[in-house]
């Protein structure tokens, strides 16, 4: 199911929670609300799901007004970040319970919905749980139950509110491929909110990155990555250099002094200069944009992080350079980015 | 409730004790020990025991002659109906007004949660006055309810709408804070499910909430069955049709009648002690069931 989100606005008291967000979803895509905490992706989340009421605004399922239908009628799985499980009831009964308040005409059998719910906790490999109570599981069962009872309903779609952030690293970790592979088998539209990039990039098949009410950016992990839309998006997503900068005529200002850096089509004024850590080259003193001196290094991984204290201003940087390129404290040496944008301030 | 170190019987263990940075010296616990003890036993262990010694004097078949006379036996059956009634009454009341609070978000909680506390502000004999004034041939409502012949005060409706007055304040109390640590959660999942509002009050917030449901009902009913004050002043203290328990053992002791006084009073002290161990159930049911971290 295909959805439109026209113009949402939402205040609590003088708190603008969405401040005109459009957005459209396409059939069986997976997307991620990416954004810190306060930036409205859980609200958004909450409106689609009807937990919300937006103050003005339009959403359509596939076309029909979703608004004039309560959370009751519109047939959205939703995941709580706390599970929000029934806990006076097994693990069998919490699944069963969409199928059991169903109206007497539509209602299963109690054969199809044994059936039924012994498929979900199948598809959530947790059948040999069902006897069991909520408070008797772990956090990363609790989970695929929720999500169990969620699918019972068989909804148009699916909506997870930080579904792993409730969780330890690991368990994160393999939940995270485990709801890719469960969405290539199921299909159905979702959204899921978080605010672990990792976590947006890794699984979702579109990023929408939000913050202070609005969005950002909406694209896929990789064009969030490489082509930040604005500079909130560039320091949210990915770890940057940020270097307070000043474009006039048409070149980059750094403390005064200018940068060999070409910056065509970049309005004049104070701007921050973006690099990624791993795009910032070291190259020969002297004959590089920016110069500097290396006054830390660790290595770890595949990269090793040094600490570079700019001779052009008074701030040390890190970058990731190499681990193939020797580099020693005290040496002097050049850096330029290989990469980067310029957005005003 | 637990003494420290109360419980400590071999020497070793005392002697352990002593040296405790966490306890107080051994004097100062005998001390404060005995005094406890002795202030329950003055103030609560022989006020009991008087009630039943009393109630006993003169052998278990003038208690039981005391407890079966038509006059104390109307009694009991009046105090049984208006307890039912206002119980019955505040459960639906706490229930609703539980709900609401805990629930949802509107204009004016604040002072809704006043009102539901106001009962135990006020004087229950004030209370009362409050519904002569109402009810009473002078009062508000009083002409009216003349020319339709009907009797509130100085008969059964009167009595137990004093009553429930007094004794609104409990369920909802019990369950205000109970439903608010439980959140809204649960409820949106089963909404989110399909579930229609009666559905999940009955299947999801219900069962959540059914201990602190019996615990203010238990009380409720305590206070409902011992009320003096509201009652007296409505009553009119017509004999074998107004008198509550309470209100008969004020008149029998008034009359020397003192076994016939403390055997309907032994009645209420078993309800009391009853009380106490329905409570303390209760009490290990609802820490049973309080959420446990995430």
């Amino acid at each position: 199911m295909a959805i439109e989100v026209k113009n949402l606005v939402k205040s609590f008291g003088t708190f603008k929670a969405l401040d005109g967000v459009d957005l459209r979803v396409a059939d069986g895509e997976l997307l991620a609300l990416l954004g810190p905490s306060g930036s409205g992706k859980t609200t958004l989340l909450r409106i689609i799901a009807g937990l919300e009421w937006p103050d003005s605004g339009e959403i359509h399922f596939d076309g029909e007004n979703a608004l004039s239908r309560g959370a009751r009628e519109r047939h959205v799985g939703f995941v709580f970040q706390h599970y929000a499980l029934f806990r006076h009831m097994t693990v069998f009964e919490n699944v069963a319970f969409g199928l059991r308040v169903q109206p007497r005409k539509v209602r299963k059998s109690e054969a199809e919905i044994r059936r039924r719910v012994k498929e979900l906790l199948d598809l959530v490999q947790l059948d040999w749980l069902a006897d069991r109570y909520p408070n008797q599981l772990s956090g990363g069962q609790r989970q695929r139950i929720a999500l169990a009872r969620a699918l019972a309903i068989e909804p148009r779609i699916l909506l997870l509110d930080e579904p792993f952030g409730a969780l330890d690293a690991k368990v994160r970790k393999e939940l995270r491929q485990w709801l890719r592979s469960l969405h290539n088998e199921i299909h159905v539209t979702s959204i899921f909110v978080t605010h672990d990039q990792e976590e947006a990039l890794e699984v979702a098949h579109r990023v929408v990155v939000m913050d202070k009410g609005r969005i950002e950016q909406v694209g896929s992990p990789g064009e969030v990555y490489d082509s930040p839309a604005s500079a909130f998006v560039h320091s949210f997503i990915g770890e940057s250099i940020m270097l307070p900068v000043e474009v006039r005529d048409r070149a980059v200002h750094l403390n005064g002094r200018p940068l060999d850096l070409v910056a065509e089509d970049i309005e004049a004024g104070a701007s921050t200069l973006f690099v990624r850590r791993h795009d910032m080259l070291i190259g020969p003193a002297g004959e590089s944009p920016l110069q500097g001196a290396v006054t830390h290094v660790r290595s770890f991984g595949p990269v090793q992080r040094a600490e570079i204290a700019l001779a052009e201003s008074a701030t040390t940087i890190e970058i990731d350079a190499p681990r193939d390129r020797d580099l020693r404290v005290g040496e002097a040496i050049g850096l330029k980015p290989r990469r980067y944008r310029i957005f005003a301030v | 409730m637990t003494v420290p170190r109360a419980h400590a019987s071999s020497p070793a263990e005392i002697a352990r004790a002593s040296h405790d940075p966490r306890s107080e010296p051994r004097a100062v616990r005998i001390v404060l020990i005995t005094l406890a003890i002795g202030f329950l036993s003055v103030f609560v262990v022989l006020p009991l025991v008087i009630v039943f010694a009393q109630a006993f004097a003169k052998g278990i078949g003038a208690y039981l002659a005391a407890l079966t006379d038509p006059e104390a036996l109307a009694a009991i059956q009046l105090t049984l109906l208006v307890a039912a009634t206002s119980v019955g009454l505040n459960l639906l009341f706490g229930l609703v007004a539980a709900w609401a609070i805990a629930k949802f978000d509107f204009g004016g909680k604040t002072l809704l949660i006043t009102l539901i506390d106001l009962p135990f502000s006020v004087s229950p004999v004030i209370s009362g006055l409050v519904f002569v004034l109402l009810f009473g041939a002078q009062g508000f409502f009083g002409p009216w309810l003349q020319a339709h012949h009907l009797q509130v005060l100085f008969a059964f409706p009167g009595i137990a709408l004093a009553t429930t007055f007094v004794t609104f304040p409990f369920v909802a109390r019990a369950l205000i804070p109970l439903m608010q640590e439980q959140g809204t959660q649960e409820e949106e999942a089963a909404i989110s499910l399909g579930a229609s509002g009666l559905q999940t009050f009955f299947r999801v917030t219900l069962p959540n909430i059914k201990w602190g449901v019996l615990y203010g009902v238990l009380l409720c009913n305590a206070r409902a069955m011992g009320e003096f004050g509201a009652v007296s002043v409505v009553s009119g203290h017509v004999r074998g049709e107004t008198n509550t328990m309470p209100l008969l053992v004020e008149i029998l002791y008034n009359e020397y009648q003192f076994v016939a006084a403390f055997a309907i009073a032994s009645l209420l002290a078993m309800l009391a002690l009853i009380t106490l161990i329905a409570k303390t159930v209760l009490e290990r049911h609802l820490d049973e069931g309080a959420p446990r971290g995430h």
